[in-house]
């Protein structure tokens, strides 16, 4: 083993039938580093994670834990969770109705008394020894997401891992939820933990990390010390080739606008029941426009309303100059509209179904009960998009559950194009995807555009939203607080408009 | 290489009959055809004879199962809808069976106990029958879809009045149709040597089949069963459709009511259909749905009709105590959910593997 | 499986719970129009079984209904449950609402000492009918039952008498262990094991005709030869000739197999005039008028001679059933 190293990882290979996942990848952690695994969608990523943490058994290779010269051989969770490796994943794997001082020792209890008042006061230290705010007797469910994540850490904490591995811990974080974990994750790599850490956000990955091991199709493509490896070279290894300039995506976004006939979609005094202000919206042909605000702010309800999927308690649409109602999503959908929902486990895919009968799923219900397409038909569209989009999957047949994130999306999105409307509404479709996914939407984004579609993106990644829209609505606390365009459009500007206005 | 490559896609088509989900009736039916043959063949022995009508009629244990296993069949596809949708069952088909009767032999009837001829055209009484039975059905489903009631919660409403409410239709008489054209739904049509309720329960088939073919209805019952929030979102009405399941479960309690009075062409509000929620309901699992909703296959579920039909006739014919049927039926269920868990099937293909390796190593060495 | 068991039992108190309440409910109006004018109608609550289990036990509370009536000089509450704690539980409130007779017919026989002292202290006097019950005699003033034993012997008796070439029996029981299997299976059972009678099958259908369709079915199509089918009630004699008629196997007087059933359902003893079916026996219902005479008795002063009544019951023979008997017996 190399010098300080708490994990390596030898050879390891891993295959599904008809897909080599993993092949003869190394991976090396040493104690006290936070080292980013990174990868497109479908890169390995999960896989190694996954055969580390004995969720899935490896075909071959050797893993090596600091304090044993012998390889282990993970068969399970609670095999890796005794050789000291502990994971927090994306969803929070806790039980949500017990107290965080449950949760921290539940399942590892020695003797069959336990003394409660004991146990608290122990997790109290623990909380505070990494400066967690909360109270050990609190229910989990009760805590924000980022501190349920927290309590996961100090789970893992507490069993003295060795290795935590942190696989997206910060795609439902804001920006100070994501400041702490990072204090907390910097005290753990001062008490010589080996930290793993999985995420898309490059940003991050350049704040927090000390090395960089990049993945690309199931093989290794090297390890890196995160000064010797600049952003762009990283994405450009991540997709094995040479990134076009990310501003080369902003084309004339605003040339495309019709300004001559009525809006595509024009709203007044919209209001659902999910405590926004109601608000003034419209969209024009060809335009690509922006909700944008932190989280919370009600930028996801607002579209929402648009759409018809909260309950509408008012307001008044029309749609190329008619007057429409919109009260539920077939509405919407009947008059042209499309929604890519936020969440896309919850309100997006249907898991079990095959990746065809989500891709059709939309249209079909447009197009009404009695005039099912033919298995030929549903083929014909599956298979267009899936070339279109260039989803990675074994076939149309396919569970879409089965997809990793990224192509979840794009099958997603080609449900949408598929009822080929005027009007798309994309609630942050690159978040939780891989860098490649992300620039490919974009670009379609203003593809659309300019063939004349009108196109509301919404994203978390402020540039993702000035490279591509040409109008900004931004939101606070449930109200639209402002609208920026042209010169306006910048980081700063929009900032300063989330804040409060001043400059 | 050529032998290996053969065996490996021997081995995907092994593992893709073994993963559909028609495997686990078929096999059960293997299952219970293979002890028949071994212990006694005759089992299978069919035997044209007469009927105290003097009509051809087929007899044997096949006809039997092909007979009384129909309605249980029939039941299975309204119950395997209101699953999928739902991810919960209906308890109350057994009761709402008994009202079904009840309405037909009300209106048959009129409000004598015996009439010697009947008062309404058969037809009429059934429509009657398959109207109320929608009725009952939509006031499960408006429990469970609007209310959002647990379906087993939701029915049990049902299940616990439905006899009474038979019972009270028709006074707490028990009528009696004098009719012969009445006995044809249970029993046979002149001529024809076949128990009709097989036949009755093909055209169910057939019409459930064309309803899948010309509608989306399996697409959006599943789409709703398994991710209520995304079939909403795309212009789904999940509360309907879920309610809608539980009224065509209702048709489905209509049509086996016919059969299950025309039988005796009389009825006994208490135990008329005794039981058949717990038989329709393992005809689903047995079928390998998923008890908690998502993708069906109607075709499983109506094989596992017949098994579990199969295995009541071929119990009556080892002449086990019928009080001790529920118990071997339990058995049963137990093995097959045991078979059917995927941690199971997964081990399962990992030995088969193995074992092919092993073999192959052999070989090569050799 | 466990959650359904345990949704069953949630449904098996629901329905305790419901009737109870409607108990309940029926009683302060009873007891309301008895507070005003006591007008020398005797006070009787009445406990039976639920009158949908069975023709029998239709025609048994229609029996009461029409007895107990104000004309009559009663003042009666009525009470149904399958569930003897249930049926505890009437009886205590009977006690408390001061009935002058508490008439019984118990769901089961053992648990009902306690109650009965009761309502002994309470001067509440206490006949049993159709049911009898573990508890010391003194504990109540009559019971009036059938006998089951001799309803099945008469049957074999009859049996016996009609001297069949071979006896080749398919026996169709009832709920096992209730009286009237008990019962009516016993001396059959021992006229099989005395005198060489073949039992071809002997299953429990539980009283339902469906499953005796399918244990005449099963047999038919092993090929097992058969002449006689005795089915313990009526409704599984029905279903075992809905079989027989599927396979063409005539029956009746005179025919390849002998009918028997129990309960002399009206249907059924048209059957026998009609001589589709060979013998039915009679379980008497009919237990109002026994009680009516033993209440007047109490009334007027007099004792009862004889704790134990047993009812007169009957067989009825194909050939020899009269329309008269039909319309007397039938229930």
């Amino acid at each position: 083993m190399r010098e300080n190293a708490v994990l390596e990882m030898r050879n390891i290979c891993k295959s599904f039938p008809g897909v080599k996942a993993l092949q003869n990848v190394d991976f090396t952690l040493c104690e006290g580093e936070v080292h980013a695994l990174m990868g497109e969608n479908g890169a390995g990523k999960s896989t190694l994670i996954k055969v580390l943490t004995g969720v899935y058994t490896k075909d071959s290779g050797q893993v090596y834990i600091k304090g044993s010269d012998k390889a282990v051989n993970i068969k399970s969770p609670q095999d890796a969770q005794k050789s000291g490796i502990s994971t927090v994943y994306q969803e929070i794997t806790l039980c949500p109705n017990l107290t965080v001082a449950e949760n921290i020792y539940i399942g590892r209890e020695k003797g069959m008394l336990l003394n409660w008042k004991k146990r608290n006061a122990e997790a109290e230290k623990v909380l505070s020894s990494l400066g967690i705010n909360v109270k050990p007797t609190q229910q989990l469910a009760s805590c924000s997401i980022a501190v349920q994540q927290m309590v996961a850490i100090a789970r893992a904490v507490d069993m003295e891992c060795k290795v935590l591995i942190l696989d997206e811990p910060t795609s439902s974080l804001d920006e100070s939820e994501v400041a702490k974990l990072f204090t907390l994750m910097r005290q753990l790599k001062a008490r010589g933990v080996g930290i793993i850490f999985v995420t898309h956000f490059l940003d991050q990955v350049y704040e927090i990390c000390d090395k960089i091991t990049v993945l690309r199709d199931g093989t290794l493509v090297g390890e890196y010390e995160i000064s010797e490896l600049p952003r762009v070279q990283l994405v450009s290894k991540m997709l094995g080739k040479e990134l076009d300039d990310m501003s080369d995506i902003k084309g004339d976004s605003t040339a495309s606008i019709d300004m001559e006939s009525a809006p595509v979609f024009e709203g007044e005094g919209l209001v659902s029941d999910q405590g926004i202000k109601p608000f003034d919206f419209h969209i024009r042909k060809g335009e690509v426009n922006g909700f944008t605000g932190l989280l919370g702010s009600g930028r996801s309800e607002c579209v929402r309303t648009i759409f018809g999927a909260d309950r509408i308690l008012g307001g008044k649409v029309k749609m190329n100059g008619k007057s429409v109602k919109i009260t539920k999503p077939i509405d919407a959908m009947k008059n042209g509209i499309a929604y890519l929902s936020e969440d896309r486990k919850r309100d997006g895919i249907v898991g079990d179904l095959s990746v065809r009968e989500n891709i059709i799923l939309a249209l079909q219900v447009k197009k009404g009960f009695f005039k099912p397409f033919t298995k030929a038909q549903a083929n014909k569209f599956a298979e267009e998009y899936i070339k279109l989009l260039d989803i990675k999957t074994a076939s149309a047949n396919t569970p879409i559950k089965s997809l990793s994130g990224g192509n979840q999306q794009k099958v997603l999105i080609a449900r949408w194009l598929l009822t080929h409307p005027e009007y798309l509404i994309l609630d942050e479709p690159t978040r939780g995807i891989d860098v490649g996914t992300k620039i490919d939407i974009q670009k379609l984004v203003l593809k659309l555009a300019s063939e004349g579609m009108s196109v509301t993106f919404i994203s978390s990644e402020t540039d993702e939203m000035l490279r591509t829209c040409s109008r900004l609505v931004v939101m606070r606390d449930g109200k639209v607080v402002g609208e920026l365009s042209g010169e306006d459009l910048t980081q700063n500007k929009i900032m300063s408009t989330i804040a409060g206005g001043e400059e | 290489m050529s032998t290996k490559a053969q065996k490996s896609s021997a081995l995907d088509i092994l593992k893709k009959i073994l993963s559909n989900q028609i495997f686990i009736p078929i096999s059960a039916l293997l299952i219970l055809t293979i002890v028949n043959l071994i212990v006694d063949p005759s089992f299978f022995e069919i035997s044209l004879g007469y009927s105290s009508d003097g009509n051809p009629v087929l007899s044997g244990y096949l006809m039997t199962i092909i007979d009384y296993g129909s309605e249980l069949a029939i039941l299975a596809i309204g119950m395997t809808l209101v699953t999928a949708a739902s991810g919960g069952q209906d308890i109350s088909v057994g009761a709402a069976i008994a009202i079904a009767g009840s309405v037909i032999l009300r209106v048959l009837c009129g409000t004598e106990t015996s009439p010697e001829t009947i008062q309404a055209p058969i037809i009429v009484a059934f429509l009657v029958s398959v109207l109320v039975a929608m009725a009952f059905g939509a006031f499960n489903g408006v429990l469970v879809a609007y209310f959002r009631i647990q379906p087993m919660v939701a029915t049990l409403i049902l299940f616990t009045a439905g006899r009474s409410i038979a019972a009270w239709i028709n006074n707490n008489q028990l009528p009696i149709v004098n009719d012969e054209t009445f006995t044809y739904f249970g029993g046979f049509i002149p001529g024809i040597p076949i128990p009709t309720p097989f036949f009755i329960a093909i055209a169910c088939i057939i019409v459930t089949a064309l309803v899948l073919k010309f509608t989306n209805l399996g697409l959006y019952v599943q789409s709703v069963g398994i991710n209520e929030q995304s079939s909403r979102l795309n212009g789904l009405n999940p509360k309907f459709i879920k309610f809608i399941t539980f009224v065509i479960l209702g048709i489905c309690v209509a049509v086996a009511g016919l059969i299950k009075v025309s039988r005796l062409s009389t009825i006994n509000y208490s135990v008329i259909a005794k039981d058949i929620e717990m038989d329709a309901i393992l005809a689903v699992a047995l079928g390998g749905n998923v008890l908690s909703g998502g993708k069906f296959s109607i075709t499983s579920s109506i094989l596992g009709a017949y098994v579990i039909q199969f295995l009541t006739t071929t119990l009556y014919k080892f002449e086990v105590q019928s009080a001790a049927l529920s118990a071997y039926k339990a058995i049963v269920v137990i093995i097959l959910v045991v078979i059917s868990a995927p941690v199971v099937r997964e081990k399962a293909s990992a030995i088969w593997k193995k074992l092919v390796n092993k073999k192959a190593a052999a070989k090569q060495a050799g | 499986m466990f959650k359904l068991k345990k949704l069953v039992s949630v449904i098996a108190t629901a329905a305790i719970c419901l009737s109870m309440a409607s108990c309940g409910e029926s009683k302060p109006a009873a007891g309301g129009t008895e507070a005003k004018d006591d007008g020398g109608l005797i006070k009787v609550g009445i406990i039976n079984n639920d009158p949908n289990e069975s023709g029998y036990r239709t025609a048994n509370d229609k029996d009461m209904k029409y007895t107990f009536t104000k004309e009559n000089g009663f003042d009666a509450s009525f009470a149904y449950s399958l569930k003897n704690d249930e049926q505890i539980g009437f009886a205590q409130k009977f006690i408390q609402d001061e009935v002058d007779y508490l008439l019984l017919s118990a769901a089961d026989t053992a648990g009902w000492d306690s109650v009965l002292k009761d309502a002994q202290d309470a001067g509440v006097k206490v006949i049993l009918f159709d049911r009898t019950i573990d508890a010391d005699p003194s504990l109540y003033e009559a019971s009036i039952v059938s006998d089951m034993d001799k309803e099945g012997q008469t049957a074999v008796d009859w049996l016996k008498g009609q001297n069949l070439p071979k006896y080749e029996i398919i026996h169709i029981q009832g709920v096992m262990g209730s009286a009237a299997q008990k019962g009516r299976s016993g001396a059959l059972d021992t006229a099989v094991s005395e005198l060489g009678w073949t039992m071809v099958t002997q299953q429990t259908a539980e009283w339902n005709a469906e499953k005796a369709q399918q244990i005449v079915q099963s047999v038919i199509d092993s090929g097992k030869s058969f002449n006689v089918i005795y089915a313990e009630n009526d409704d599984m004699a029905k279903g075992a000739v809905a079989a027989l008629d599927k396979a063409n196997i005539s029956h009746g007087v005179g025919k390849d197999v002998v009918v028997m059933g129990f309960d002399c359902n009206k249907w059924a003893l048209e059957e026998l005039l009609a001589q589709n079916w060979n013998y039915d026996g009679q379980c008497n219902p009919f237990q109002a008028s026994y009680i009516k005479e033993i209440i007047d008795t109490l009334e007027n002063g007099g004792t009862i001679a004889e704790k134990i009544v047993i009812m007169d019951e009957k067989g009825f023979d194909a050939t020899t059933i009269t329309q008269a008997d039909v319309d007397n017996y039938g229930i």
